[in-house]
């Protein structure tokens, strides 16, 4: 069996392709490109809610909150591990992103306003990702699906402990629910953008949905998120900001209205609010950890001397 | 949501770019985590670090945030040998020989649970 039809056979067997393994080199870099940019997400994404860290209403919301914070080092974390079984290493990763030439997804170049925004982002963008990556946990590439596994269970927490704070801010009194309805109102359609273009003007799904890197298409994920968030926003008496949001009893599923695709791809080219500032702040902390990282190298040089001698 | 990469209109996707091999300042460290005692370490992941020191700190803080580990160990990566998969199969002759199985021997009924 030559590597080519072993490949095709894993892939086809619904086994798990390692990094060992021949791949096609077309598979190797696509999947780099996927995980570098979920890593770099997931590390920016630390931003708009470390903004909120020094301004939680309570010590326990906050203690929430970096908790939370920290696991999206820790996603970054994993996904990096994942990238480098690939061949890459992470600096390399990293400067690219640095130098703007890897991207990140798009909702996070939008800004943080109010408390209410700390849960919607975990409603709605935890949300949205829990979607796409409980489809990752079956691709079939396997430190790719491993790291899903392990961070589908940590999202959890993040969606839910969202959830919780605007459930709180809808029993509140009625300042604070109108914070909660403003904050969906200005997150609702940038989290539909989370999941990317149309399939007809998706110019990966075909090839990534063969290789079964990606196992459902940006629409029926996106149906599916709508499918599941409306009941919520029912729940807390909040309304979707979509006139032309309606169930549809044929199809059994929501039907809702257009993206505004200007406002996505602008976003996606780095014309978003908050994309100078996220790219600028990441370089930043990078910048000022170097001494860090240059006094652990020559501890770990000055210990290794002295071993030796 | 998506973590593909968006392509704008008129935009190209360089897929080369940032996937050619090179090598990296800190060393890899694979990480094998104890879930609890009485199991076996099991690999989960890699990291970087100076040293075996910040390896370990680094390990319990990346992959152990809720108590999944009762133990850690790190192990650099480059002293990790292995096999390559190609080659594999001409050293697993298990398939062979059957009668290592215990399922391969009919024992009848009447003498019960065997």
């Amino acid at each position: 069996m030559s590597p080519e039809d072993r490949f095709d056979a894993v892939v086809a067997a619904e086994d798990k392709v390692e990094p060992a393994d021949w791949m096609p080199e077309q598979y190797r870099k696509t999947l780099i490109r996927q995980i570098a940019q979920h890593a770099h997400s997931e590390v920016i994404g630390m931003q708009p809610e470390g903004n909120w860290i020094a301004r939680a209403p309570t010590l326990h919301r906050k203690a929430i909150l970096m908790a939370k914070v920290q696991d999206e080092a820790g996603h970054g974390l994993y996904l990096y591990s994942a990238a480098e079984t690939l061949g890459v290493d992470r600096d390399q990763l990293q400067e690219l992103l640095h130098q703007g030439k890897h991207k990140y997804s798009s909702i996070f170049n939008y800004p943080t306003l109010s408390w209410a925004d700390i849960g919607t982002i975990g409603w709605l963008v935890d949300g949205a990702a829990i979607t796409n990556q409980v489809m990752l946990t079956r691709c079939s590439f396997g430190p790719y699906a491993r790291a899903m596994v392990r961070i589908c269970k940590e999202e959890s927490f993040h969606q839910r402990q969202g959830y919780e704070i605007l459930i709180r801010l809808c029993q509140g009194p009625a300042e604070q629910k109108a914070m909660a309805q403003d904050a969906l109102d200005r997150w609702w359609w940038p989290s539909l953008m989370m999941f990317g273009p149309h399939d007809t003007d998706s110019t990966h799904t075909e090839q990534s949905m063969q290789w079964k890197i990606k196992r459902v298409s940006n629409d029926d994920l996106r149906q599916q998120f709508v499918d599941m968030t409306v009941p919520q926003a029912d729940y807390l008496g909040l309304t979707i900001p979509d006139p032309d949001l309606r169930w549809n009893e044929e199809r059994g599923h929501h039907d809702f209205g257009e993206i505004d695709w200007d406002e996505f791809w602008a976003v996606v080219k780095g014309n978003g609010p908050m994309n100078r500032d996220r790219i600028e702040h990441k370089v930043k902390a990078w910048e000022e950890g170097a001494w860090v990282r240059e006094a652990a190298t020559a501890h770990a040089a000055k210990k290794a001397g002295r071993t030796a001698a | 949501m998506t973590y593909e990469v968006p392509v704008a209109p008129g935009e190209s996707a360089n897929i080369d770019e940032g996937t050619e091999l090179s090598a990296e300042p800190w060393p890899m460290w694979e990480v094998f985590v104890r879930a609890q005692r009485g199991l076996s370490h099991v690999h989960i992941g890699s990291l970087h670090a100076a040293d075996a020191e910040s390896a370990l700190q680094n390990a319990r803080d990346v992959y152990t945030r809720r108590g999944e580990g009762a133990s850690l160990w790190v192990v650099r990566s480059s002293e990790i040998h292995a096999f390559d998969p190609e080659d594999i199969s001409e050293y697993v002759e298990a398939n062979e020989k059957v009668y290592r199985l215990a399922t391969t021997y009919d024992i009848p009924d009447e003498v019960g649970q065997m």
